[in-house]
């Protein structure tokens, strides 16, 4: 048994209001060394695979079938 | 002849009662609900899929319920060049079926926004828009969460080229301002058509602009020019 973690998160050229609000309250906050915030989805797949290749591939299809929208999301997969 | 209208019926739908009491007893038109397990769609000239929250938005807004039986129903349906229109949340869907490009975004302030807004008819030559002129400025609620739509820069141009943006969101007078972009959609887009015009999908809500009770019947303007075009057909 493979577990797929995969990020989500809005494609790096749109704007992310909700993480630019988290941002500007990290601010104020006075965590200035931090540049930037993205917010994103996090979401993890138990896979029956036969290696972590297959389990990739699997957890791959699942993202392009579902789980993501690449017209506006990226994402990243890991297989532990 | 008096055409038909279904109106499509997700779990989570919350508009499409409005929508069958503006086709069936506004616009007088022969209208039934179509149940999302349905698998084929016979004897129906215009599919309406309705706003609410299908499936309750889970994961995005859209995304489960254009895996419906009924969904595969409408791309058939949708294939053959006949028309189908998605409001609100079923804009969504055909976003997330590949009916119609692009995406919708959360609103640019994170707040969902219900209020009347001005549209103004961008081209008139869809089905859908026929019966209006180019220009004409038309008074809708809209009621979203997540209606900033997006596309990228190649999408843009192929949507201007092929004259796919129907209505664009503006002031009264039909300006195209920043104020009047609400919720921060490219280009000010708040309604697009597929290449072939015989697919809708918009943000506003025509059909809760029916009746002057209700503050506007610029959505009646709308579905009379659709029937209209469709009685011509």
């Amino acid at each position: 048994m493979y577990t797929a973690k995969i990020n989500i998160t809005l494609r790096k050229s749109i704007l992310d209001p909700q993480g630019k609000a988290a941002h500007q309250a990290l601010q104020d906050l006075g965590m200035t060394d931090i540049e930037s915030t993205r917010i994103g989805k996090f979401v993890e797949l138990e896979i029956e695979a036969s290696d972590k290749e297959s389990a990739f591939k699997k957890a791959d299809e699942a993202c392009k079938k579902l789980l993501v929208n690449e017209v506006m999301e990226d994402y990243q997969i890991h297989i532990e | 002849m008096s055409k038909k209208i279904g109106v499509i019926v997700f779990p989570g739908s919350n508009c499409d009662h409005d929508t069958y009491h503006a086709m069936k007893h506004v616009m007088n038109a022969d209208t039934k609900f179509l149940w999302h397990k349905e698998e084929e769609i016979d004897d129906i000239d215009l599919i309406l899929v309705p706003g609410g929250f299908s499936y309750g938005d889970y994961l995005r807004s859209g995304a489960i319920a254009r895996f419906s039986p009924v969904m595969k129903a409408v791309k058939e349906f949708a294939g053959q060049g006949r028309p189908v229109l998605g409001i609100c949340n079923g804009f969504q869907i055909l976003l997330e079926a590949g009916l119609l490009p692009g995406a919708t975004l959360h609103n640019k302030n994170l707040r969902y926004i219900c209020k009347d807004v001005y549209i103004r008819v961008e081209n008139n030559s869809s089905l859908f828009t026929s019966g209006l002129s180019q220009g004409t400025v038309l008074k809708m609620p809209v009621s979203h969460g997540e209606g900033n739509y997006y596309i990228d820069d190649e999408g843009l141009r192929s949507l201007e080229e092929n004259n796919q943006i129907a209505f664009r969101y503006s002031d009264a007078e039909g300006n195209i301002t920043d104020e009047a972009n609400f919720n921060g959609s490219l280009s000010s887009i708040a309604g697009v058509t597929n290449v072939d015009g015989n697919v809708l999908g918009m943000m506003p809500h025509p059909e809760r602009a029916m009746e002057e009770l209700l503050g506007s019947t610029d959505g009646a303007l709308f579905f009379e020019s659709i029937l209209n075009e469709l009685s011509v057909a």
